[in-house]
């Protein structure tokens, strides 16, 4: 489906600093984009750490949180991203 | 607990005195309560006053209403939040959590949402904080390990940061909160009640827990109303009171008369027990009333006529209520005792005497409680009341129905009492007749009579007794004794003035007979003086006679001085 569509995934990551936890989930996304939506993603990584205003704008709560803008609907995901299949069930995208 | 706790004030009436100052500053408090049990108005209370009268900002940190909302809520209390919000004192923090858009997927921190509240905390430089309701995050995430492991470092945040927080909890079973967050907040826990007996609801505040400070103990009753809210601690009350020299008219000359000196001391306590219809609530009225053209404020609080009823009653007795009422000095507030529970009552009641500062205030009647509630209860609550009034100098009336005549109240108040002022409606000769009579009157010497009771249009008097031989006597009974005395007295005048007539023609009588004697004695002695002159003549010519003989005989008889003639 996602192959369908013609605008690409749009992946907001937001961590705060360089925890464990965020470093383990920026190498997860890496991952899973790399394997799985080679050229169809745009990625950002947001430290709320610099930027808690944004934490504040987009509601987020729980570190490390991972927000698929586009396609809507808007899907979160929280936690380090160690499960690749469940990441791609929830953000809706196949390969 | 080195040095002693600092707090601060909530603003919340009552509640500050209760804690000897207010909630620890720079530590938690739990706020805990069933749903509807006013948890986020004390915690939004707490914030509100704190930016405008202690100037010291603070963030509403909302996780299930929305900031429209909440503003909107106490808005209809006066409180003008988005004005402090406008002006940074106040910043309201919504964490909405969707679970439904939300997965997690491996393992997770709440580092955003301790970078959420320190951005807000930092903007506006926040001293207060209130977390309303952190249980929410309980059922917006389904990791209950991770959640407590963030909770207590949340908390322990806050004490880092020496926030004053609130955080409410919803009440459950068997526990203080559903989630056990009293483990975490160690240092103060407030628990809100809020009951139902006999549909009555009742609001009650207790402070299970304040570490390192003494506070009070008991439940005390707490209002919501749209003033806000309102905490009435009412029982540390003792007997140190002020004692009043002057006294007060109790509007009823007659009554005063019977009092030496004239009414009661300020700041009595005055019982007026009666059956129905033994004109308690009027003489309650003339006091009132008199209470207000001495320039004085005074109470009324009813519960069983209203306003307007009252003040048509008592215009029929030439007292008018509503010119009073007009000026502000007589304050009027009717509320059935079913209204409220007890305690609800007594707040209500003690807030409004708080404000209103009256001299005088009346409970008309306090028998209405005795049904709605238990006997104990009641007696407890105008126990409060009383001492309450005592120690406040102000004079407090008390109506009280009796079912019989009898010198005794259901409530038991009697020897709380000051005053006690027993109506009477005594049947004698197939007519009711109301009496008064003043069974106590403590510091006063007092008439021990028994008067009738008498209300027309020129208001409340206490006729003199008739005394006669067979005791007092009240009513027509009265009216017809004096009548016979009249008459009895009638008749004796007649006697006297008929004796007097009789005296009167006696001693004329008298006159005249001494009169004719003094006439007859008169007469006699005229007589006599007339034999007497006749007498004298008679000598004189006798002697001449002799006189004349003897010079015819030659014969000198006469003396030498005779002869020298």
């Amino acid at each position: 489906m996602a192959e369908d569509s013609k605008e690409p995934v749009k992946l907001v990551l937001y961590v705060a600093g360089e925890t464990p936890k965020s470093l383990a989930a920026i190498r997860n996304l890496e991952k899973i984009c790399s394997e799985h939506l080679a050229g169809k993603y745009k990625v950002e990584v947001v430290d709320l750490k610099k930027q808690p205003q944004l934490a504040r704008e987009h509601g987020i709560v729980a570190i490390p949180t991972l927000v698929k803008e586009l396609p809507v609907p808007i899907r979160k995901i929280i936690g380090d991203l160690s499960d690749t299949q469940k990441v791609l069930v929830h953000l809706s995208v196949e390969e | 607990m080195t040095d002693g706790i600092t707090k601060s004030a909530t603003g919340i009436e009552g509640f500050d005195d209760l804690t000897l100052g207010g909630l620890p500053t720079g530590r938690p408090t739990l706020v805990c309560g069933s749903a509807g049990c006013g948890k986020t108005l004390f915690a939004s209370t707490f914030l509100f006053n704190g930016a405008k009268l202690y100037d010291e900002p603070g963030v509403f940190v909302t996780f299930e209403e929305r900031p429209v909302d909440i503003i909107a809520n106490v808005d209809s209390l006066g409180f003008d939040l988005q004005g402090l919000i406008d002006r940074s004192q106040i910043h309201i923090e919504h964490i909405a959590i969707d679970p439904s858009e939300v997965a997690e997927i491996g393992d997770y921190d709440l580092e955003a949402l301790f970078l959420r509240l320190e951005f807000a905390v930092d903007q506006i430089g926040a001293k207060r904080i209130v977390l309303d309701t952190i249980e929410s995050l309980f059922s917006a995430f389904s990791n209950p390990a991770i959640l407590r492991a963030e909770i207590r470092r949340l908390f322990d945040w806050l004490k880092q940061k020496g926030l004053t927080a609130v955080i409410t909890g919803e009440r459950g079973d068997g526990s203080l909160t559903r989630q056990g967050l009293e483990e975490y907040v160690s240092d103060c826990v407030i628990l809100l009640d809020h009951r139902v007996d006999n549909q009555i609801s009742t609001r009650r505040l207790r402070i299970v827990k304040y570490r390192g400070t003494a506070h009070g103990t008991n439940e005390y009753p707490f209002l919501i109303d749209e003033d806000g809210f309102s905490v009435l601690p009412v029982s540390s009350l003792g007997l140190g009171h002020k004692v009043y020299e002057d006294r007060i008219s109790t509007g009823v000359p007659d009554l005063d008369a019977m009092l030496t000196g004239g009414g009661f001391y300020r700041g009595s306590s005055i019982l007026l027990t009666g059956v129905a219809g033994s004109g308690k609530s009027s003489l309650a009225c003339m006091m009132a009333d008199a209470a207000c053209k001495r320039g004085e404020r005074a109470l009324y609080l009813s519960f069983e006529e209203s306003e307007a009823q009252t003040v048509r009653n008592m215009k029929s007795i030439g007292t008018d209520l509503a010119k009073w009422l007009k000026l502000g000095q007589l304050r009027y507030i009717a509320a059935r005792p079913t209204f409220y529970s007890l305690e609800m009552h007594l707040a209500m009641m003690l807030r409004e005497i708080n404000r209103f500062k009256p001299q005088l205030v009346v409970l008309d009647p306090i028998s209405a409680f005795t049904g709605s509630a238990d006997i104990a209860e009641v007696q407890t609550m105008l126990l409060r009341i009383v001492d309450y009034l005592k120690s406040n100098g102000i004079t407090a009336v008390f109506t009280h129905l009796a079912s019989v005549q009898q010198a005794e109240t259901d409530a038991g108040l009697s020897s709380l009492m000051d005053g006690w002022i027993l109506l009477l409606n005594r049947e004698a000769n197939g007519e009711f007749n109301r009496e008064l009579y003043l069974l106590k009157a403590r510091g006063i010497s007092h008439s021990n009579q028994v008067r009738e009771f008498v209300m027309s249009n020129s208001g409340i008097h206490l006729l003199e007794p008739y005394l006669g031989e067979d005791g007092a006597l009240t009513g027509s009974a009265r009216r017809n004794a004096e009548a016979r005395a009249r008459r009895a007295e009638t008749e004796r005048q007649a006697e006297v003035a008929r004796v007097q007539d009789q005296v009167t023609q006696r001693r004329r009588r008298a006159r005249a007979q001494i009169e004719a004697l003094n006439a007859e004695i008169e007469a006699e002695e005229a007589e006599l003086r007339r034999l007497v002159t006749a007498e004298e003549i008679y000598q004189q010519q006798s002697r001449e006679k002799t006189a004349a003989v003897a010079r015819g005989r030659g014969m000198n008889l006469s003396t030498g001085t005779r002869k020298q003639d």
